[in-house]
This record gives C-alpha cells, structure tokens and sequence, in this order.
C-alpha cells in the first residue's frame, strides 16, 4: 500500500487510470480507491482482478463502516507469482458467472445482493473457500481494524483493566 | 539448580511431558529425593514471553505437528488438521487453560453404576473411591491456590460475569459464583489477577498456576530433576522380559538419544501418549505397548462442549478481565429426566475479535456473520462443559499416510457425537440462550465446539486388564514399570473441567511410585 504522504503520487494514478465498478480506478500495475484513499501497486495480478477480489472480499464479510483500504490489505498477499494464477481463474470464472446471470462482469452488477448470489453459487469451491478462509486472518487479525469493533487488543502494559473498567458495566 | 543425569543412568525416572500430569509429577517425585528427567517435546517460555495476542501467541505456543481428523464432529470440517488446541512448550496445556479446578462430583466416579447401561457407550467405573481422592483433591487445591477452597476468596466478577449471573438468577439458579480457579485472588506466592484477560495466551503476570513457572522450577531446584525442553519422544524401548528401558528422543537439532530409565511416565496429552503407545510396538507388542487390552487410543473423550454467545443493546466488554471466572453448577447434577445421563457446567468464556471471527460460526459469511460480529462489544459468552460418553470407536489411531517431521505416522482423531452428548448439547444450548434471553439479549448464537481443550480417555484407568490400559495407580497393566500419567487415564470424562483431578491423580501416583521404588518393587 502506499502511505499517506504519497497522495499527490495516488492522484497522478487516478488520471492515468479506468473505472473498475463503482470504487475502483485501475491502470497499468495498479488499483487505486476511486476516493484516492489507498493505492496498491501490482507485479503478477491483473489490476482488474484485483480489484474484483477487494470487492468479493468486501461482499463476503461486508461491513459498511470498514474501509476499502482494509480490505485490500487483506487480499494484498495474493499478488505473488505462486498464487495469481489461482486468483485469475478463480476471478475469471467469477466473471463468467456473472456474464452468465447478464452482467457485464462481477463488478458491474450494481447490487450486492446480486453479487452474493453469485457467490452463494461458488461457495464450495476451492477457490472461494481459499478466498474466505484467508479472509478470517487477513481481515480481522489487522490491528488497526480492532479499534472499528471496539476491541481493545493487549492490556498487559497498562496493567490489564483490574483499574481500567473490568466491571464498569452498570445496566445489569 | 539443574540435575544433569547420564543418558546411561538407568536409575532415573523418565517423564514423558511436563503439563498438569508430567509436571506435577516430575516436582513430587523429585521433593521426595526421586531422580527425575523430564523429556518436553516443547520449548521454555515463560510470562515474560507470552503474548498479548491470540494468532501470535497461537503461533509461539500451540502443538502444530501433523495431525487428521475424521468422524462426525464439525471439527473435522472446519478444522481438519487440529483437532485439539493443546500446547507444546514446558508446562504442556496449563500455560493455556483457564485455571477452572472443580472436583468431580462423587457419583462420577461411578458412571456405569449410576447411570446403568447406554447403548454404544463404554462406560466403566473408576477403581477409585471419592473418599481415597479426597485428600489428594485438598492438596490439589492447595498447590493450584484454588479459590473459595481452603479459605482463599472468590475472584472478582467482571462484566462478562454480571451479565450472566444477572441472567442465571433470573432463571432461578442458585449455584452461581465467579469459580474455583487456579488464579489468585490475591497476593500470594503469585500475584493477584489483574483482570488482563488473555488467560488462554499464557498468564503474563503469572496469577494464574502453570507448571512451566511453578511445579517445574520447584523440582528443578531440588536437584533431583532435569528438564531436556525441545526433546521430542519418539519411542520406549523395552527389553527381552518386557520392562521398558528408556526412551529414544530427538533433540533441537533433530540428533536422536536414548535415555535409560527404571521407570518411564507418559504424560502427553490424550492424543501423543497413546501414539506414543502405538508407534513403540515390537515383535513383543505388536500392537503397541501395553495393549495387549487393545484399549489403547480408544475412548477418546472431549468433553461435551459448546458455546453460547448473546448480543445485547448496551456494550459488555467480555475480553476484559479473566477469561473463565464464572460458573453456572445446577446442571451439572445427573438428572435422567432432561433426557440424557450425566450432567454440564455453564462457564464465562470470552475470545478477542480475531477468534471470534475464527470461531463463532466456522465457515460463515456474509452480512449475518458480519452483523454478528459488529455487535462484539455488545457480547457475552459462556463455555458449555458436559460429561460425554466413552465410545470404543472414538479413537486415536496411526495415519500411515501421513507422516511427522520425524517421518513417524500421525495420529488422526476420529470422534462421533453419541446421542446422549446431542441431547445434553441441545439441553445446554436451550439454557444457556434462556440465560441471556432472561436479561434482555437481542440476538444468541448457539456456538459449535472448538478444537478440543479436554482431551481424556485414551489409555483408560480399569480395575480389570481386559477393560483398560492402566490400573488404579497409572501402572500399565501389562508393564510394571511403565505408567501413564496424564488425562488419557481417565476411565470417565466427569463434567468437570479435567486439569484438577489430573494433579489430584499426579500426587497420589508419585506417592505410589515413591513408595513402590522405596520397597524395591519397580
């Protein structure tokens, strides 16, 4: 992902780059929020199917107040010559499905629920199944996405909560 | 200060782990004057180096060799190759527990009398007596500083706790507390709990027992054990009169030893020490050591378990403060007109979000997953624990297909659910919904079983050598100086969280042994 202070950098993408559905701009070697938000750049992945991944990944466990950026630091590992292959013909085929159902492609259906009935149709294979599994970890295992749940993570180095509210609770 | 002992010293004492059995044993034995040497397939942390964080801390301490599931259970599905969630490190399983420490209840000593014959269960009475155990269960809880035992107070209850106990008192139960727990609820030889949480990942404080920091340098500091950490069992050797003579190991670096032994002790945990069994036989013991019952791997017990977790309008906060300090007991009765034998505890449990994005609905997805967990600041949980039912097919057996780092056949676990842990799973999850309902929970979630914690059963204790593997003492039944020393000698699962009655049983065997090498007669 590109940091923060490289946002000038992120809007040159933006002008360079194409619509993907309704969040994503891709160009050539990157997928970049349509809000100029996060950009990631690509070596192996097409940046379409890349950013048709982030948006299977958001469609699996959707939570609308979670940004775009977590998502695709979630998917970011499968960017890596071992694994795009998988990821290709597991997109592609997601495509074709929805081609199939009358969409131009996965990401130009303009409902989720459209989507997820795609997904439900896929839902046993290897490919989705690699996709969710990897989703626990790679989505909810990130630090900076805890504080979103309003969970709290470590409490040793405070001196766990003994004085910091173990049983602040009143409403019982 | 460490004893070092020959590998050609064939005096000493050989236990096989160091957890709530092997540990505990290795201190008594080695109090006593007893030449002890510990083999721990592990290696060393201690508080300062356990983590804060579940994957990590699943990372630095969980046991990840090669194992297979099969059978039934959902664990199989979701969880393929971990069937249980035990530890590899010095103090085995009780650097992860949660420090729950109850008796079994006196009839549960008993279960094929009390609750009469259940059909495809394997039931067997335990060749002890609740009253021969009650001495060694006091000094049990003394080691562990058991609370609302020998005068130690209650832990404080914390927000997870209020919910429930709100919610057990408005469905009219009585036996309602914060637990008996191996945690101090105050300053002591270890420190009073801080309410860090993170019990499961290591206590870092260390208020809660563990071996690893306890038991294990207690012994250490005699002089008469060493402890080999990353030293990796790999098969007891016996010689042409059928007594074991020590036991090949392999070390960090993967360079194999045989260390020499009077006695050798199993203490791994209810799926390695039957494997370890099974993958010593010989010409002698084809069928493994010890075997010639052929009881060895079966009977594997888990416990019955679940989980119920409950959503509420207002925020609970459940990951703060201890993970288990809380106890609903009423249902543990046997009470045959629920419609099953035997009876489970209700116990406070929390996961952080990363395991309950792991463990609330494996598999699931989709907004009424991602719903369940935009409310975990709302949520409440607690552990079901229930006696299940011995079943010879419930067994660990040798996966010739697939093979450890040290090329040795895996253990694969097979489990099948029996009828009665269904019924009392489904008795439970009622309950347990009812709990959270009765205060005011929005939503529930009748949670499946996670890896197995309880792992029991598999070189059962039997008064008749036809029926088990070991006797009332541990002793194999066909190999004299050969003991098993860990929960696989559990004739019967209780509804109690195990970890108690194994240091009960680890006391009262290194008074045997002890004396039996006193006499001359091991």
């Amino acid at each position: 992902m590109l940091e923060e202070r490289q946002k000038l950098t992120r809007r040159t993408l933006l002008s360079r780059g194409v619509a993907a559905g309704a969040a994503f701009i891709v160009g050539t070697g990157f997928v970049t929020g349509r809000d100029a938000a996060w950009a990631m750049e690509l070596e192996h992945l097409q940046p379409t199917t890349m950013a048709t991944l982030i948006q299977m990944a958001r469609d699996i466990y959707p939570h609308d107040h979670v940004a775009d950026a977590f998502y695709a630091a979630a998917v970011k590992g499968y960017d890596d010559a071992e694994r795009a292959p998988i990821i290709e013909t597991g997109i592609a085929g997601l495509d074709a499905a929805a081609q199939g159902a009358g969409f131009a492609s996965y990401l130009a259906t303009g409902w989720e629920r459209d989507r997820v009935d795609l997904l439900r149709a896929m839902e046993d294979s290897a490919f989705f199944q690699t996709v969710r599994g990897g989703l626990v970890t790679g989505l909810y295992n990130q630090k900076a996405v805890w504080p979103l749940f309003g969970y709290e993570g470590e409490s040793y180095s405070k001196g766990g909560y003994i004085d910091r509210g173990f049983d602040d609770i009143t409403w019982v | 200060m460490t004893a070092p002992f020959d590998l050609n010293d064939d005096q000493v004492v050989v236990i096989i782990g160091t957890g709530a059995g092997g540990g505990v044993l290795a201190n008594e034995l080695a109090q006593k004057g007893v030449h002890v040497v510990a083999l721990e397939a592990g290696g060393r942390h201690l508080p300062q180096d356990y983590i804060n964080d579940e994957w990590d801390s699943f990372g630095q301490l969980a046991w990840l060799d090669a194992r297979t599931t099969s059978g039934d259970w959902r664990v199989a599905k979701d969880f393929s190759g971990l069937p249980a969630w035990i530890v590899k490190a010095v103090g085995g399983t009780t650097t992860h527990w949660a420090g729950a420490s109850l008796r079994f209840q006196d009839h549960e000593w008993k279960a094929a009398t009390t609750y009469g014959p259940v059909q495809g269960a394997n039931l067997l009475d335990w060749p002890i007596d609740p009253a021969e155990m009650a001495p060694y269960y006091d000094k049990a809880e003394d080691k562990l500083g058991v609370t609302r035992t020998g005068g130690r107070d209650g832990l404080p209850g914390n927000n997870n706790y209020k919910v429930f106990e709100a919610g057990a008192k408005a469905l009219g139960y009585k036996q309602v507390h914060t637990g008996r727990m191996a945690i101090n609820s105050a300053d002591g030889d270890r420190v009073a709990c801080k309410q860090t949480g993170f019990c499961f990942q290591g206590c870092k404080w260390g208020a809660k027992w563990s071996s690893a920091y306890t038991d294990i340098p207690q012994g250490e500091a005699t002089g008469n054990l060493e402890v080999r950490d990353r030293a990796h069992v790999l098969k007891i050797e016996h010689d042409d009169s059928g007594r074991v003579t020590g036991v090949l190991y392999a070390d960090a670096d993967g360079n194999q030893h045989l260390q020499k032994a009077r006695v050798v002790c199993v203490a791994g945990n209810s799926i390695e020490s039957p494997r370890l069994l099974l993958n010593s036989a010989s010409n002698m013991f084809p069928d493994g050591l010890a075997n010639s019952s052929g009881q060895v791997g079966r009977n594997y017990m888990r416990h019955m378990t679940g989980s119920v977790y409950a959503m509420f309008d207002k925020p609970v906060k459940m990951w703060r403060g201890t993970t288990m300090a809380g106890i609903i007991q009423d249902e543990s009765r046997h009470d045959p007109s629920r419609g099953f034998v035997g009876g489970y505890e209700l116990e406070t449990l929390a996961l952080g979000l990363p395991f309950m994005a792991a463990f609330l609905d494996p598999g699931g997805w989709g907004r009424e997953f991602t719903t369940a967990l935009e409310g975990y600041e709302n949520m409440a949980g607690m552990w079901i624990v229930g006696e299940d039912m011995p079943q010879e097919t419930n067994r660990i057996t040798l996966n010739h297909d697939v093979k450890d780092q040290y090329g040795l056949p895996a253990p694969n676990v097979h489990f099948d659910d029996h009828p009665n842990d269904v019924a009392m799973r489904n008795h439970a999850y009622g309950q347990g919904m009812a709990v959270y309902e009765a205060v005011g929970a929005t939503r529930v979630f009748p949670t499946p079983p996670y890896p197995s914690t309880h792992n029991l059963g598999t070189n059962r204790m039997s008064e008749n050598p036809r029926d088990g593997v070991v006797n009332k003492w541990g002793q194999t039944h066909d190999i004299a100086n050969l003991f098993v020393s860990d929960g696989s000698q559990f004739t019967t699962g209780a509804a109690e969280n195990p970890t108690l009655t194994i240091v009960a049983l680890a006391i009262r065997q290194a008074d045997h042994i002890a004396a039996e090498l006193g006499r001359g007669t091991l």
